[in-house]
């Protein structure tokens, strides 16, 4: 929406000292009531974490919170439901198709992003700042308006009075017409976000090393892009968990054959056939989450900064 | 920043060809140059999209180990997306000096230019002339039916009910609940990094992963029909009630939907509003405590108001994502018995399972005009600081 929002980096931005004890720090009340909170938090992931470690027979007839009373018990543990979900359930497959969507469809947008957001900031040419006006303003465009025309495209090509002028390329239900609309739609908050910070980047630098005779291929390649990692990675951790939880894209675009389905489709469609069985579901449920998981405790400085940077994306 | 860059190299010098173009009348030149600016950015996104396609071509037709077809996908995708930029700008390089300045930025912007054109540009304007026409292509114009439709059909007018709801309530109790635990945490002598974490950690999840986890929390199986193993009902039956079927409790069940995004926004909303308050200068904290003020008194007068822009971006980033919400009431299904619709769900079954693309981009318009004073909003922010910089 706005920039004047300031973009935190971390969590970890502890108050700074204040001088002298400070009576309101550390007070009972709060610490009991943070605490309560965070349980309550909690309470959601660890019942599927719980549920997904237990025999199924256990889990059928007694609820995931009654394991707490034998935590010890080996009997009261197991792995299998993880391997019924990666192998019978074709969770393996899934995850790969989700790594075969999801890698171009990062990677793609960052790429075409990053040398249009270099062209806005440092190259002249005519309608430059028509045409990023117009980006800023496609920003909020819900992408429930682009599914309709984009299916179509995508199973009959376009014409205009029986002219083609988008061939049928039959795109639909392959990975590159996927990575094409994720592309798309996360295009226009690459591009103002990479703008604004290769926009700012000191001029010094850009010119220098024009005096020295680097083209703007070369400057881009080996100065801006090395300069600019905080904001490609800020943008690719946020595109990153957006296609990787996605569902509405890949429905349409890849759709619900064994073949070609990713983690999000898999765990909807077993959760329509088989509802109830809750040993294989919190399983399936905690094995799209885990890439997402790590990502978010080995990369936390980077995963919020993302996040938050994509708050200006409708 | 500077002292850590290796100074670039020297690029070689491209060879030149012969300069024809002195000779020409400059309207010509002036023709050649838009032509060759036009081709430039055309080549790079169809020498790519041929390329890939190409590629994906043999891939579709292959039988081979998945790994392996999922692994050379990965690799044609990322690869070939920066090598067609590379070609692109050699290509450029060949082209007589005078026209290089001015073709290169079309084949640095172009390719985004033509993706957006071509996947968000022309669908906004193909989707609202598919609202005025029939369920498939070429079954005529239908006038304002399909908008008739959206306003008169009762699962539709539940549905913008709903979503009313939805974009009142999710973010005024994802806002009030993040902004309260950030102002604790922010008092917390110990813990504060990992509280927050906690709290941030249902960011990760996705909407259909966060449906299942709920569905284990407001599970409900009848009397007779084994053990209740959701957390809520087996809270009552500890306490000796009857479980209760919570997801078709009408209208409450859309509150429990709500919770769900309400759980996985907090964080969100939490770590921007503590970023915000811990940007409030201490002098002034400390000023109004030393008057005598009491710590409610500060949240209300100093922190709040400090920090009410900030506090208005996180709202309307909300109210734009609850506007939108689709996964959580479709995993979670039976929207229509359950009465639990909201507009982007009803757009995907018209489209998408009723095959009636006019009603379903009737309805994706509805979204669109509800998100265009945050468009205008956008636009003019962005305008106001270009002409600060």
């Amino acid at each position: 929406m706005t920039l004047t929002a300031p973009l935190p980096t971390d969590v970890e931005g502890e108050a700074p000292p204040s001088g002298g004890e400070d009576v309101r720090k550390g007070s009972w009340t709060v610490s009991i009531i943070v605490l309560l909170i965070v349980v309550l938090w909690l309470i959601p992931t660890i019942g599927v974490l719980v549920t997904s470690f237990r025999p199924e027979a256990a889990v059928e007839t007694t609820g995931w919170w009654t394991a707490f009373a034998h935590l010890f018990d080996p009997a009261q543990w197991t792995l299998d439901n993880y391997s019924q979900a990666l192998d019978t359930a074709g969770f393996q497959n899934a995850f790969l198709n989700s790594l075969a969507v999801t890698i171009p469809s990062v990677v793609i947008p960052i790429t075409i992003a990053a040398f249009a957001a270099y062209a806005f900031s440092w190259m002249e040419f005519r309608g430059r700042y028509v045409m990023f006006v117009a980006v800023v303003g496609l920003l909020v465009v819900p992408l429930q308006m682009a599914l309709i025309p984009i299916l179509r495209l995508y199973t009959g090509g376009a014409q205009i009075g029986g002219v083609p002028i988008f061939p049928d390329l039959e795109l639909n239900g392959t990975f590159l017409g996927i990575w094409l609309a994720h592309t798309a739609f996360g295009l226009p908050l690459a591009v103002y976000l990479l703008r604004n910070f290769i926009g700012s980047l000191p001029s010094s630098i850009i010119e220098s090393a024009k005096m020295d005779g680097a083209d703007h291929f070369t400057i881009f390649w080996r100065l801006v892009v090395p300069l600019s990692v905080p904001a490609l990675a800020a943008f690719a951790i946020f595109q990153f968990l957006w296609v990787w939880n996605d569902l509405l894209v890949a429905r349409i675009f890849l759709g619900g054959t064994e073949d070609t389905r990713v983690l999000t489709i898999a765990l909807q469609t077993l959760n329509g056939s088989r509802g109830e069985d809750w040993h294989l579901l919190t399983s399936a449920a905690f094995i799209t989450m885990a890439l997402p998981l790590v990502v978010f405790f080995a990369l936390q400085r980077y995963f919020i900064r993302g996040l938050t940077a994509g708050a200006v994306k409708g | 920043m500077t002292t850590t860059v290796e100074e670039p190299p020297v690029a070689p010098e491209p060879e030149r060809e012969p300069d024809l173009g002195e000779k020409r009348p400059r309207a010509r030149q002036a023709a050649g140059l838009a032509v060759l600016r036009i081709v430039g950015a055309l080549v790079v996104p169809i020498a790519a999209f041929a390329l890939l396609w190409l590629a994906f071509d043999f891939l579709r037709d292959t039988d081979a180990n998945r790994f392996v077809l999922v692994g050379v996908a990965i690799v044609v995708g990322v690869g070939g997306v920066f090598f067609l930029y590379w070609a692109m700008n050699r290509a450029v390089d060949w082209l007589p000096e005078r026209y290089r300045g001015g073709v290169r930025p079309y084949v640095f912007v172009g390719p985004a230019l033509v993706i957006l054109a071509v996947f968000l540009v022309y669908p906004v304007i193909n989707t609202i002339i598919i609202s005025f026409g029939g369920r498939q292509p070429g079954s005529g114009f239908v006038g304002f039916d399909n908008y008739e439709f959206v306003f008169t059909d009762d699962s539709m007018r539940r549905a913008l009910r709903n979503t009313l709801g939805w974009i009142v309530i999710v973010p005024l109790v994802a806002t009030s609940i993040g902004l309260a635990f950030a102002t604790l945490a922010d008092r917390l002598r110990r813990g504060e990094a990992v509280a927050k974490s906690l709290i941030f950690l249902p960011m990760a999840i996705s909407f259909v992963g966060a449906a299942v986890t709920w569905r284990l929390i407001y599970g409900f199986r009848p009397e007779g029909f084994g053990t209740n193993i959701g957390l809520l009902n087996g809270i009552k039956q500890g306490l000796g009630m009857s479980p209760t079927a919570w997801l078709q409790v009408k209208p409450w069940n859309n509150l429990l939907l709500m919770v769900i995004m309400i759980w996985i926004q907090v964080g969100f909303a939490m770590v921007v509003l503590s970023a915000a308050i811990k940007s409030i200068p201490d002098e002034i904290i400390e000023a109004a405590r030393i008057d005598g003020a009491s710590e409610l008194q500060v949240f209300r007068r100093i922190i709040v108001p400090t920090i009410a822009p900030t506090i208005a971006v996180v709202a309307t980033y909300m109210v734009i994502n609850a506007m939108k919400v689709f996964d959580i009431v479709f995993v979670i299904g039976g929207a229509e018995t359950n009465q639990t619709e909201v507009v982007a769900e009803r757009m995907i079954q018209w489209f998408f399972i009723s095959n009636n693309d006019g009603r379903g981009a009737a309805i994706a318009v509805i979204l669109f005009i509800a998100v265009i004073p945050v468009m205008i909003f956008n636009v003019r922010r962005f305008r106001e600081q270009e002409a600060l910089r």
